[in-house]
């Protein structure tokens, strides 16, 4: 009898076993009942074909979890009214609660985006009725997140970049190899020698300001770098020069710039760290500090070259009043109609970055400068073909040209 | 009149920075210097707490990530402009700065203000069932938008066709910034309305 038990014991322990392995393969592999279990009368059907997967293009951090509706859902019963999304890390436990969707629709997506990298994760999926009961879960899993290096819905992009880099690395080359490259003349810069021999021949300072925006910034860089130029001039007619900034990098970036036009020029004793000030961070502070300046240097010469906001018309109206020839150049499209209006000379949008390689002639400035006009000339055959083609009724480089 | 110690510090320098308009004054480089100091320790501190604290400090020290001891070196490099003879360390960081904000920007410009504006402009000069002024709408467009980038195109003089095409952008160029100018106009005279009103309801109470 011993015998007997232990035999059926032992043959109820495998029987159970397989049955549980059999349980956990079929929710693992997102197998759950998609009829409702009649254990309480009113248990709500299971979600049908869950899934999961990386979300596809981003930086990871985030699972994507698909569902299709519950029979119960908007057919069946109708008593579905919400589906609730646990994550653990271990299949079988440690489900925590990341999310829930109300019913109502055919087709279901949740996104979970606070997940770990590389670390594997699964995910339960009930359905829920008003008074709380739920359904059969659905386990789905293992799945873990990463990082894509590239997008694969942004290949016009990678064309546009490889187009506008090509252009530019030959045209660089070509500069190089000391091919003339044509640049037309641009009145704001053939009026910064003479803007600075005024200030000399008045015996007042010239006042550069390289707008308010960080060097993380194009229209910075090139504020920078036509401050090279004006430094060079200044330094050569011995001029007094003020640059006044509003952040701590651009001083060092200015200060860097200035002492080597002054260094080039062979009047290094001529160059002080204090011609570079730094004022404050503050858009509005800074605009009082540069009007101060103003009024009390009277600078003959007021360079505006940068980005600029709220405080252009009012530091531009300033130098105005006290009689200074004002040179402004930006590419902020609402502060251009400021410095037209109350500047002698104002370089447009592209100019100011144009203006580095049309004053320093360095070969790689005037290669991306004809590289850049390539990719203009590009913009303006799409333009036609593309409208030729819209007003006959086809869309497909609007399409092409849509980034996601 | 309000009895409030702040209102009137408010009114009293409002007052200082309206005086400018008189002509420079000691009230008004009271209240200049007054501005200038407080906003750059201000943003001292701001920039502090929330730079260097949470994006440095917690993550090298609390967080022990140690890659974040490369924009320590390079902020240490910065601060090495106040000695003179290892200043130059200085032009690393500067360097770094404008390289990664160069290439991190090229993405975002070579979007918004290139494939997204020639999309923009590919709209179809005869659109089924419109009115005669959107084929007008349109055509202006497609008019502005060409002859605009053929102004700022630098390879071709302006002379010839090339110049009448390039004058007619600068045309659009002006009407654009007229409206503009018209409209930041407006935002600016409800800004002085805001001060106006500071002074006559809040400070003086007579509005």
């Amino acid at each position: 009898m011993r015998n007997l038990s232990s035999g059926r014991s032992s043959y109820s322990y495998w029987l159970s076993v397989h049955v549980l392995a059999l349980f956990l393969a079929l929710l693992i592999s997102g197998e759950c009942s998609a009829v409702a279990t009649p254990t309480s009368g009113i248990r709500p059907g299971a979600p049908i074909n869950p899934s999961v997967k990386d979300r596809p293009n981003d930086e990871g951090g985030a699972i994507e979890i698909t569902w299709e509706a519950s029979f119960d859902d908007t057919r069946g019963r109708g008593i579905v009214r919400s589906y609730s999304i646990l994550r653990s890390t271990e299949a079988v436990s440690g489900f925590e609660k990341v999310g829930e969707v109300d019913s109502g629709r055919g087709r279901y997506l949740f996104v979970d985006d606070g997940v770990e990298n590389g670390k594997r994760h699964f995910y339960k999926l009930v359905s829920q009725t008003s008074s709380g009961a739920i359904s059969e879960p659905c386990i789905i899993g293992p799945i873990s997140a990463s990082a894509q290096w590239f997008h694969s819905e942004r290949w016009n992009m990678l064309i546009a970049l490889i187009i506008v880099s090509a252009s530019v690395l030959t045209f660089i080359s070509m500069a190089r190899k000391g091919r003339d490259l044509y640049i037309r003349p641009i009145a704001g810069l053939q009026a910064v020698d003479e803007a600075v021999g005024r200030a000399t021949e008045m015996g007042r300072p010239v006042l550069y300001i390289p707008g308010i925006l960080d060097m993380d910034d194009v229209q910075t860089i090139a504020g920078v770098a036509i401050l090279g130029r004006v430094a060079r001039k200044t330094a050569e007619y011995e001029t007094p020069l003020t640059v006044p900034v509003s952040r701590s990098v651009v001083m060092s970036a200015a200060q860097e710039t200035v002492k080597e036009a002054y260094w080039d020029v062979g009047k290094p004793d001529a160059f002080h760290p204090e011609m570079v000030r730094y004022l404050t961070d503050d858009q509005f502070g800074f605009a009082a500090g540069v009007d101060g300046i103003m009024l009390r240097e009277k600078p003959a010469t007021v360079f505006f070259q940068g980005a600029f906001y709220a405080e252009s018309l009012i530091l531009a109206e300033t130098g105005h009043s006290i009689g200074a020839v004002q040179i402004a150049g930006t590419a902020m499209t609402s502060q251009l109609p400021f410095f037209v209006t109350a500047c002698d000379y104002t370089l447009i949008g592209e100019e100011l970055f144009a203006a580095g390689a049309y004053l320093t002639e360095d070969p790689r400035l005037l290669g991306s400068l004809k590289g850049q006009d390539v990719a203009k000339g590009l913009a303006i055959v799409f333009i036609l073909i593309g409208i030729i083609l819209e007003t006959a009724g086809f869309h497909w480089l609007t399409e092409f040209l849509t980034v996601n | 009149m309000t009895a409030d110690i702040g209102t009137w510090l408010a009114a009293f320098l409002t007052l200082c920075i309206f005086s400018f308009l008189y002509k420079d004054n000691p009230f008004y480089k009271f209240a200049e210097h007054l501005f200038v100091g407080i906003s750059a320790g201000y943003w001292l501190c701001y920039h502090f707490w929330n730079t260097v604290k949470p994006n440095l400090y917690d993550n090298l020290v609390e967080k022990g990530e140690w890659q974040y001891l490369l924009p320590l070196f390079l902020g240490i490099c910065m601060l090495l402009r106040l000695f003179s003879k290892i200043g130059w360390f200085s032009r690393w960081a500067i360097a770094f700065m404008i390289g990664s904000g160069a290439g991190i920007m090229i993405i975002t410009y070579l979007q918004s203000n290139f494939l997204e504006q020639i999309k923009s402009t590919l709209v179809s000069l005869d659109p089924a069932g419109s009115s005669w002024t959107q084929v007008a709408n349109n055509s202006l467009l497609f008019i502005g938008v060409v002859t605009g980038l053929v102004y700022f195109f630098f390879s071709k003089a302006h002379t010839g066709i090339t110049g009448g095409v390039a004058r007619v952008g600068v045309v659009f160029l002006m009407i654009c910034f007229g409206a503009s100018f018209g409209y930041t106009v407006m935002a600016r005279i409800s800004l002085l309305i805001g001060r106006m009103y500071f002074l006559l309801h809040n400070w003086l109470g007579v509005v």
